[in-house]
């Protein structure tokens, strides 16, 4: 039985937090223990030792462990906060790479189209954001050598950043309770050195890259009818979509939101939720229409609508 | 008030005979309003459970010891950790204690004749056997998959199980777990014997107490949770349903906010049993009452605050998961200030191991293993990797069945004098305490480091690595399972054969030990007058001179 | 203090022991009622929280005149019932059976107007959200169907404790008849009409989120 490999930058981190918590249960476990024993061996009825006078103040015993513990309790909670918080914000240049799950497999669109089942390979040493989706259940992408975990919801975008710092193959499990195959719900990660990265992406073949999948998609659900470019072209005012994501944009009911992924992927499939101020309520919701995988695609393709390029 | 209205009858019949011998027919047992007769109602459905519950968790153990499940479908494993978890939660864990100890001793323990809506408490039984009967039907014949945390939308759309009976069981049973809290919580309010002030209560009343509160104010937010989620089942309507608008992470929210609270009811009992078994066994007054107390009532009130932690991965925000890993932790202190005090009770003791001991020492034990491991998962960053595997698995494991279990035998051992009118064999049961301490250990143990490996919960198969732990988690479980079947067999034994029982076996303190054994139906002949707290116990070399209860029999 | 007819279980010291048992009893049960309410006022709230218009548009489609006159009916029964309070604590069990009836009719006359005029109103427009064809379509459609299905569980879950309290009442009314309360015990009439007022309670919740809000 091999210990646990720690293959990515949070994962000792991780570690050192476990080995400290280890070290204090072990401390507070020790003491317990050994006050039990030594009290149960000491005080039992026949034992003739002298047992003093009673009566002493238990408040100044009570107050001194209370506020012990406190103090152990609040170092603790601000490391693992610190770390927990950190582990949230990933650098901005992340490789993203989407995962959509489904029962009861894992499928992994990387940006430049190349796609996998039940494996993710990503490149070693470099920042990698995933975003994450689920058809149906919620999931739950789970990488123990990574330390890192986070639940995949139906109808919303929810992301997990790391990176790996071992090559290697690592296992990838689904933690949430998802149906009858949870448990062969699983798959492995692939850490490779950039240049055996970069082979592997040129050995695997290519349909169209993600966002000229989208722009196919754009034009069959019929998108560029209403949000072209120049409102005058079109019959029906939409909101422009070039440019617009990461940008701040005013609602309606006077909340101002920013375009990001989850909020592209809301306006597809719940328009009506979040009117842009200036237009009405008019666009049909695609919920159910569209599945996951080709949100993702369209979400890609309207994030490369920039504000110079062609529509 | 202590002179009686001339309207209160009393038949005679429930002062001169024990409540065992007041009516031997079907119906005096059926229609009883007597509150220890429901209580021994409870004793038997909560033991049928308990067996049930623990045949699927040894099916569970047997399948586990292949990773490729010997059981050969994961579909019947699913099943299977699914009764476990349902059975065990709302059927034994959350009502055990409270609905049979309880339901017998509190009254008694603070000299009342009865509880304050007898008839209340039969109509909760009567509850509890419908939904019970209605969930075992779901989980019997329909089959349900789903955990017993029911999440959406696999429970609402995706799961072919019997969810929604499952959940229409579960919310009968519900009612009758908020009208047991309502009847404890007037019962300690109104009907505490002449000078029992609120500082001489018991420890276990004052958990009692606290417990109520929870089951009283959590209760019916699972009611409606499980409602929303029958009808999303049946009608689709969409409250926890994205595509119309709704959110499968409330349902999260609310099932947590009952079912974190539903954690420390289970717990809290326990507290209170093991703090009456330590002051009587150790000849000592319990250490720090007051802090025992409050800290009771500090659990009860923070763990409202605490169910964001089930879901630090789960997508919600993160300043959301900082604030419920520090509430956390908060909610750990009192529970720490409470093994001090126990440790504190232990020191300059004159301490006699019997069972009851034996079991509330193992208690302590267990539960501080628990509780500890539960600091690992109350980090953020540590419990992201930790969640969701058996480490979980194995920390509330120490703390429901290391804690909450042992509790329960070690209170039921402490009081089965009183409930029975028999000693049961002392030899045996210390023999069974030491085999559950050992093989609780062994089942358990091995799952905090599989949950550190990386191995997840509710997996039917695994990965060949994680086959040594799993069997020596299984080897254990044979052993615990023997060890729960010991106390079936004597304690059933000691019923006809046991030695009849004096009325205060263990010269213990509690108001319950100055009636016989068993009480009448009436509990006490005489109201009792308290006129010091509840630990008076005198140190044995100035014994002589101090106040024993009056009919106080040699011990051992 | 004595009570008069109603036996007193032998774990009281007195009938006053008793009775104050019982009425806080009923308090507690109301708390438990909150909370069952609050989890469907929770989940109301972050149902507008995320589909604010989808609300608004779907309550702009309730029967407020239908509701505003069930809320004057329902305050008025109220206000019958605790007149009937005021005079068995007088002794007057003729007029508090006279109270119990007015409030009977009034609470009567809200549960016909909602389930006999209101509910089969809204379900002929369309606005049952679990039916195939619903009147708001559009981007609007699955949130004004969530603002329904609130609409009917709610108004629904309240209906059923209307009709707890009628059942209830009735048999204070028979209690009266048969000459049970009396200046000195009339316990049961009391913890009824914290029962009654609680439900009115709810009403006063629901109707400013169902018919107000959303016209704002």
């Amino acid at each position: 039985m091999t210990l646990l490999p720690s293959a990515s930058a949070n994962a000792s981190e991780v570690d050192r937090l476990l080995w400290a918590l280890l070290a204090i249960s072990l401390a507070v476990l020790v003491l317990v223990f050994a006050l039990l024993l030594r009290y149960i061996t000491r005080y039992r009825a026949n034992s003739p030792v002298d047992r003093g006078v009673e009566g002493t103040k238990s408040w100044i015993f009570e107050s001194a462990w209370t506020g012990a513990t406190l103090l152990v309790f609040l170092g603790l909670f601000v490391w693992g906060a610190n770390l927990y918080v950190r582990m949230f914000n990933p650098p901005q240049d992340a490789l993203r790479i989407y995962v959509v799950a489904k029962q009861w497999m894992w499928k992994v669109e990387h940006p430049s189209g190349q796609r996998e089942i039940n494996a993710l390979h990503v490149p070693l040493n470099r920042a990698v954001q995933l975003i994450m989706t689920s058809e149906d259940v919620i999931h739950d992408f789970s990488v123990p050598a990574f330390r890192i975990k986070h639940d995949v919801l139906p109808g919303r975008y929810e992301t997990l950043g790391f990176t790996a710092t071992r090559a290697g193959t690592y296992p990838l499990y689904c933690t949430q309770f998802c149906g009858v195959n949870h448990s062969m719900m699983t798959g492995e990660v692939v850490v490779l050195p950039p240049a055996q990265f970069a082979a592997w992406l040129a050995r695997n073949p290519v349909a169209d890259d993600l966002v000229g999948e989208g722009r196919t998609l754009y034009i069959r659900y019929g998108c560029s009818g209403c949000h072209a470019r120049g409102a005058e072209v079109a019959t029906v005012r939409a909101p422009p979509l070039e440019g617009l994501y990461g940008r701040p944009v005013p609602l309606s009911d006077g909340r101002t939101v920013t375009a990001d992924e989850r909020y592209l992927h809301d306006s597809i499939v719940a328009p009506g939720a979040q009117i842009v101020a200036g237009y009405q309520d008019l666009m049909p919701s695609y919920a159910g229409q569209i599945s996951e995988e080709d949100l993702l695609k369209l979400v890609t393709y309207i994030k490369s609508l920039s504000p110079e390029s062609p529509p | 008030m202590s002179a009686e209205s001339a309207d209160i009858k009393i038949p005679a019949a429930a002062v001169d005979r024990s409540y065992l011998h007041d009516g031997t027919s079907l119906k005096s047992w059926l229609l009883t309003t007597d509150h220890k007769r429901i209580a021994i109602l409870y004793f038997a459905s909560i033991t049928a459970f308990f067996f049930l519950g623990g045949a699927a968790a040894a099916l569970v153990r047997f399948n586990l010891i292949t990773p490729q499940g010997l059981l050969g479908s994961p579909e019947t494993y699913n099943r299977l950790f699914t009764m476990h978890g349902v059975v065990m939660v709302w059927f034994f864990l959350v009502p055990a204690v409270p609905v049979t100890l309880g339901n017998f001793i509190i009254p008694l323990m603070i000299g009342a004749r009865d509880l304050a809506f007898p008839r209340l408490n039969l109509f909760s039984w009567y509850l509890f056997m419908v939904g019970g009967t209605i969930t075992l039907w779901a989980l019997f014949v329909g089959g349900l998959d789903t955990g017993w945390t029911f999440y959406t939308p696999l429970s609402t759309t995706y799961s072919k199980g019997h969810v929604a009976l499952a959940a229409a069981g579960i919310f009968v049973a519900g009612f009758s777990s908020i009208a047991t809290g309502l009847n404890f919580i007037i019962t300690i309010h109104r009907l505490r014997a002449p000078g029992l002030t609120w500082y001489r209560l018991p420890v276990f009343i004052w958990s009692m107490y606290s417990l109520s509160v929870l089951l009283v104010l959590a209760t019916p937010v699972l009611a409606i949770t499980l409602l929303l989620m029958l009808l999303e089942r049946l009608f689709h309507i969409g409250v926890f349903d994205p595509a119309v608008g709704g959110d499968p992470l409330l349902f999260q929210h609310l099932f947590w906010f009952y079912s974190h609270p539903a954690v420390y009811m289970m717990i809290l009992p326990g507290f209170g049993v093991i703090s009456e078994i330590i002051p009587a066994f150790a000849r000592r007054p319990i250490f720090g009452y007051k802090f025992l107390v409050w800290a009771s009532v500090a659990i009860a009130v923070i763990s409202f605050f605490v169910w964001g932690h089930h879901m630090f991965v789960a997508g919600t925000s993160v300043y959301s998961a900082v604030l419920f890993s520090i509430l956390s932790y908060m909610v750990a202190v009192p529970s720490a200030i409470k093994v001090f005090n126990w440790l504190g009770t232990l020191h300059k003791g004159y301490i006699h191991f019997d069972a009851p001991m034996l079991y509330a020492l193992g208690f302590i034990g267990l539960f501080t293993i628990g509780g500890v491991t539960g600091l690992w998962v109350a980090a953020l960053a540590a419990d992201v990797h930790l969640t969701q595997t058996y480490f979980v698995v194995a920390h509330f494991h120490y703390i429901m069945v290391g804690g909450m279990v042992s509790a329960y035998f070690g209170g039921l051992h402490y009081w089965w004098p009183k409930i029975t009118g028999r000693m049961y064999p002392e030899a045996w049961a210390r023999i069974a305490a030491l085999v559950m301490f050992i093989g609780f250990n062994l089942t358990f143990f091995p799952q905090f480091i599989l949950g550190y490996l990386g191995m997840p919960r509710r997996y039917a198969t695994y990965a060949p690595e994680f086959q040594v732990l799993n069997v020596l988690s299984s080897a254990g479980s044979t052993i615990l399972a023997a060890a729960y079947l010991l106390p079936l067999a004597y304690l059933l034994w000691s019923l006809l054969h046991g030695k009849r029982a004096p009325q205060n076996p263990w010269r213990a303190t509690g108001l319950e030990w100055q009636t016989p054994s068993p009480p009448p139906t009436v509990n006490f002949i005489a109201t009792p007058h308290v006129t010091q707290g509840p630990y008076a116990y005198a140190r044995p070399d100035k014994e002589s001179s101090a106040k024993e209860p009056p009919h106080g029999e040699a011990h051992e | 203090m004595n009570s008069t007819t109603a036996s007193v279980g032998f774990q009281y010291r007195s009938g006053a022991d008793q009775n104050e048992a019982a009425l806080a009893g009923m308090w507690l049960f109301l708390a438990t009622e909150v909370l069952f309410f609050g989890g469907l006022l929770l989940c109301f709230i972050v149902g507008r929280h995320a589909n604010p218009l989808a609300f608004d548009a779907a309550a702009r489609e309730t029967t407020l005149w239908a509701g505003t006159v069930n809320t004057v009916l329902l305050l008025t029964s109220s206000l019958a019932y605790a007149a009937g309070i005021v005079f068995v604590r007088a002794g007057d069990s003729r007029r508090l059976m006279r109270c119990c009836f007015g409030a009977l009719v009034l609470g009567g006359a809200f549960i016909v107007l909602k389930f006999g005029v209101e509910w089969p109103g809204d379900i002929s427009q369309h606005l049952f959200p679990a039916a195939a064809s619903f009147k708001i379509g559009g981007a609007l459609e699955g949130g004004a169907r969530l603002f329904f299905v609130f609409y009917f569980i709610s108004t629904g879950l309240h209906g059923l404790h209307m009709l707890i309290g009628v059942v209830l009442v009735v048999w204070i009314m028979l209690r009266a008849r048969r000459g049970e309360f009396s200046a000195h015990y009339h316990t049961p009439v009391v913890a009824v009409g914290l029962y009654w007022s609680f439900v009115d309670i709810v009403w006063l919740t629901l109707y400013p989120l169902i018919y107000l809000v959303g016209r704002g």
